[in-house]
């Protein structure tokens, strides 16, 4: 059914949706725009949209070169791509295990997994880092890494995904001469990519997102994640109230999220939702 | 015929050698950064331990007793509770809102859904330097737009009566497209036929038929989106580690911020397990909750 | 495929139970080498249970099964060297149909580094093995008919194709035992017909041990050299399909494989017959037997003539080449159905007295139990 509304209700409609749109985005625009301008025009005490001088070079010349940027940009991508690649690695067995064979002891590990679900990370990171700092790992890439090696979650929604998949098929595999590692890895994973690319997109923006475990773990700029460098760098930089360069290494650190967003904005949506749609 | 029958009991097949293969990283693991972490947990708010110390004593509830007394612990809770009251409805009825005012839409929809979707991917730690920006006192976009206005600048961060205003509006802010997403698929699954059958039962303007269709039936969705902004709300930190540090005056400590000044710049192990056990236990029974409100949400 | 390398198949005292209920068994089972075995009853028979012990998909909880008299009750199914065809063709969806194909070859012939993507293919051998895989696979689907689908994915395939490549699946690495679990039951009744013949001679072609399953008893009739037939996890009976037809152990037997149905009386209904009297003998031992025969066993007779059966039509189902006809008699739980001829058929009115005689020679008797009383023959030789 095609509902006919009024033209100037749709306009209406059109006009609130636009204003919330420009609001939302302001902070982006203004970011992009503020990394443009030279220090006079950031602190100028008059509102002033656009600039009128081009700061722009130097701004994001001091971005790389005052913080470590380029090094941060490379951290963030190595933890998070080896967590990602680690959490499926371990999840993917395990999560088939549950699905499709059963065995002693699987209705408690899936109650260990569900339980698991429930516990936000900043409980357990006390003793893991009390751990990590007797063992001397803090301030390594594998502290950053190493506690999100398993993924309940993960394993809870590739569960869910191979229940689907056809027990007929697993066994033409088992005849036709695979172990059970390679079902996992050569018929039900390839199978499960919309499922594992969903997974994908949530576990990367949320590690190359957080703040707090690497904030905890990481003291050394070098080995810091983009928020955290971008934190160090900002309080590095409020003395020298280099607003511009900050503006610009903010920018910098979203950007790659934000264009792999709008390349692919489905599959970002789905991705980050699929934790609350289940 | 056969199908189910290989699922009824274990197959002796599936030897040890195989099932440990499959189960044995995964659970060693579990229980390593897991369950036994959140066991050290409350077993260590028992304890005096601090970090550092070489031994440590049992010494019952002081932990939680302390708690009880301190004037900060109070006011982080009042801090957490004011956030997560105004973030829940500002986010879910903008959200709604949007959702609404979308799903009818061709045109645009997609660059509205990109605008508002935005926040979620950024990374927050950036936008909150951003936001900060924006609300300098004297050289931030909004203050600049107020003085348009002609309205008094406004001390957004530093006024104790604002901060966690202003840090609400930035949580709302980052949390209305994931919310809007979540509206817009229990949207679609709203029956065409009913919201039909209302406007045949004479259900005319939109706002009959959002109150005689849309809002019952969106209502296992509504109460499902506020139990999960709840829970993402009481988790608040990013904003606070960069923008305010608590300040001012402890007008934006808020309770993870409380946990990790206390377990990783005071060092004092023993009192911050004792909060992250109540922390654990509020967490617990929101996703409990959520969990009974999804269960029923199969059904309604 | 010339060289003929079939195996044969010894099940003895095989039970299957699913938490703490047999479904299965015990079962004895001998299938020799080259044969083509039907097992056939209805569905919850143990029929499927039986094929996937075999296989290696379930394993027993008593008894052991030989292949090629090498013992493997416990052994997976990748160390039985058997192929089986699934009811839903089990393809693998991510894979192209030669991809499909290819699977058990690779999983034969190559190691387990020259399985690995992109540096497999480069270690050393890998190319001679790769190349002579594909000349099998192609090989194959050519002998199938499916050469020109070798490239597309099994959702791009009808049912009937899909048939063909989860045969070439099974075929391509010339097991020894080539197992069917109900495989044509998803296609429709005209390909059906047509795939029953191209297996029998597929069949016939590789001269393979193989094991049918199905409910369908005109599948099992005509494709089979011998078939088994199971009823409530037993095999009641086995032999040739003429055998089993003609010759029937079992009141259960006799009636699953009747078409369009096995006509059952208990024995007094004739027992004041001149047929009664010649029967009598043997059912005195037993006297509420049963006596059974199908419909062509019955033919209509003139008022006149001496008739063993009397009783009124009530339906007349014609089709063209034959026609039965359906008739209420006394003592007889449902109609007698009698195969008349379509002329006298049109004849017939609906109501009309019908009187039946019987051929002696294709009549059963079974024992209240079902069993079959054998006596019979030598009563009536």
């Amino acid at each position: 059914m095609v509902r006919q509304y009024s033209p100037v209700s749709s306009a209406l409609a059109h006009l609130v949706l636009f204003c919330g749109a420009i609001v939302m985005l302001t902070p982006f625009l203004w970011m992009v725009i503020t990394s443009f301008k030279t220090p006079d025009e950031v602190f100028l005490a008059e509102f002033q949209l656009l600039p009128t001088k081009w700061g722009g070079t130097e701004n994001y010349i001091a971005a790389f070169t005052e913080a470590p940027l380029l090094r941060l940009m490379v951290n963030g991508a190595v933890v998070s791509l080896s967590i990602l690649v680690v959490q499926v690695i371990i999840a993917a067995p395990c999560a088939y295990a549950l699905a499709k064979i059963p065995f002693r002891g699987s209705s408690a590990l899936m109650a260990l997994v569900l339980l698991g679900l429930m516990v936000p990370i900043q409980v357990p990171a006390l003793p893991i880092y009390i751990a990590f700092a007797y063992l001397g790992l803090l301030d390594s890439y594998t502290a950053l890494i190493a506690p999100f090696s398993i993924s309940v979650f993960c394993i809870f929604l590739l569960r869910q995904f191979f229940k689907t998949f056809p027990q007929e098929i697993i066994e033409a595999a088992r005849l036709d001469g695979y172990s059970e590692l390679g079902i996992v890895w050569c018929i039900v994973v390839p199978t499960a990519l919309p499922a594992i690319a969903a997974f994908s997109i949530f576990s990367i923006i949320a590690h190359w997102n957080d703040l707090y475990w690497p904030l905890i773990v990481i003291t050394e700029p070098s080995l810091a994640t983009p928020p955290l460098g971008l934190m160090m760098f900002r309080q590095s930089s409020q003395a020298g109230g280099n607003i511009g360069a900050l503006m610009a290494a903010s920018t910098i650190v979203i950007a790659p999220l934000v264009i792999a967003f709008l390349f692919a904005q489905a599959q970002f949506i789905r991705g980050l939702t699929v934790t609350g749609l289940k | 015929m056969t199908m189910t029958s290989t699922f009824d009991r274990p197959v002796r097949q599936y030897n040890f050698g195989t099932m440990s293969l499959l189960v044995f990283p995964a659970t060693a693991l579990l229980l390593a950064f897991l369950v036994l972490p959140t066991a050290v947990v409350v077993v260590l708010s028992f304890t005096d331990y601090e970090l550092g110390m070489d031994g440590l004593r049992y010494i019952g509830l002081s932990n939680y007793s302390d708690m009880l007394a301190d004037r900060v612990f109070w006011q982080s809770v009042r801090n957490t509770a004011l956030y997560v009251a105004l973030v829940v409805p500002g986010s879910i009825f903008t959200a709604l809102a949007v959702a609404l005012l979308i799903e009818r839409r061709r045109a645009l929809t997609r660059f509205y859904k990109v605008a508002f979707f935005l926040p979620v991917t950024a990374t927050l730690v950036a936008m909150a330097t951003v936001w900060e920006f924006i609300l300098h006192p004297s050289i931030g976009l909004a203050n600049h737009l107020l003085k348009v206005l002609g309205v008094d600048p406004v001390r957004f961060l530093s006024d104790p009566d604002w901060a966690i205003v202003s840090l609400a509006v930035i949580g709302i802010w980052q949390s209305i497209g994931f919310n809007m997403v979540l509206f817009l698929a229990g949207l679609s699954s709203i029956p065409k036929e009913i919201d039909e059958a209302a406007a045949l039962d004479g259900a005319a303007g939109g706002i009959d038929r959002f109150l005689i269709v849309t809002w019952p039936l969106l209502g296992p969705t509504t109460l499902f989106v506020t139990i999960t902004t709840a829970i993402n709300a009481m988790r608040v930190f990013e904003s606070v580690a960069v923008i305010t540090q608590g300040g001012p005056n402890k007008a934006t400590e808020v309770i993870l911020y409380s946990i990790y000044l206390e377990a990783f710049q005071y060092f004092r192990t023993g009192y911050a397990s004792a909060l992250t056990v109540v922390f654990l236990l509020v967490t617990v029974s929101l996703i409990i909750l959520q969990m009974r409100v999804a269960d029923r949400k199969v059904h309604y | 495929m010339t060289d003929i390398d079939n195996a044969a198949i010894d099940a003895t005292g095989l039970t299957k139970q699913f938490g703490g209920h047999r479904v299965l068994g015990p079962v004895d089972l001998s299938v020799r080498p080259g044969e083509f075995l039907t097992l056939v009853g209805p569905s919850g028979c143990g029929k499927s249970t039986l094929l996937r012990l075999i296989a290696g998909l379930e394993t027993a909880s008593e008894g052991s099964i030989r292949i090629a008299g090498r013992i493997v009750t416990d052994a997976p199914p990748r160390a039985r060297d058997v192929a089986m065809v699934f009811q839903n063709y089990a393809l693998y969806p991510h894979l192209t149909v030669a991809q499909n194909i290819a699977v058990p070859l690779r999983m034969r012939r190559l190691s387990l580094p020259q399985r690995l993507p992109v540096v497999g293919p480069l270690l050393p051998r890998s190319a001679a093995t790769l190349s002579q895989i594909n000349d099998d696979v192609e090989q194959t689907a050519k002998s199938l008919g499916i050469g020109h689908l070798l490239s597309r994915k099994p959702a791009q395939l009808s049912g009937g194709q899909r048939q063909r490549v989860a045969l070439g699946r099974a075929i391509v690495r010339k097991p020894r035992v080539f197992l069917l679990d109900e495989p044509l039951s998803n296609l429709d009744a005209q390909l059906r017909v047509q795939m029953r013949s191209e297996l029998v001679q597929l069949h016939r072609r590789l001269r393979v041990t193989l094991i049918y399953v199905t409910h369908d008893q005109a599948e099992a009739m005509t494709m089979s050299s011998r078939i088994a037939v199971m009823f409530a996890g037993e095999i009641l009976q086995i032999g040739t399909p003429e055998a089993v037809y003609d010759d029937p152990d079992h009141l259960k037997v006799a009636s699953f494989i009747s078409n369009p149905g096995l006509n059952t009386l208990p024995f007094i209904a004739i027992a004041n017959t001149q047929l009664g009297c010649q029967l009598g003998a043997m059912a005195s031992a037993s006297p509420d037997c049963t006596i059974a025969f199908r419909p062509e066993a019955c033919a209509t007779v003139s008022s006149g003539e001496q008739s063993d059966l009397s009783g009124r039509l009530i339906f007349c189902e014609r089709f063209g080449a034959e026609a039965f006809a359906h008739i209420a008699v006394d003592y007889a739980e449902h109609p007698i159905i009698a195969r008349v001829e379509p002329g006298n058929a049109a004849r017939m009115s609906c109501d009309q007295l019908v009187h039946l005689s019987l051929d002696v020679s294709k009549l059963f008797l079974f024992g209240s139990d079902g069993s079959r009383l054998r006596h019979q023959r030598r009563a009536a030789a």
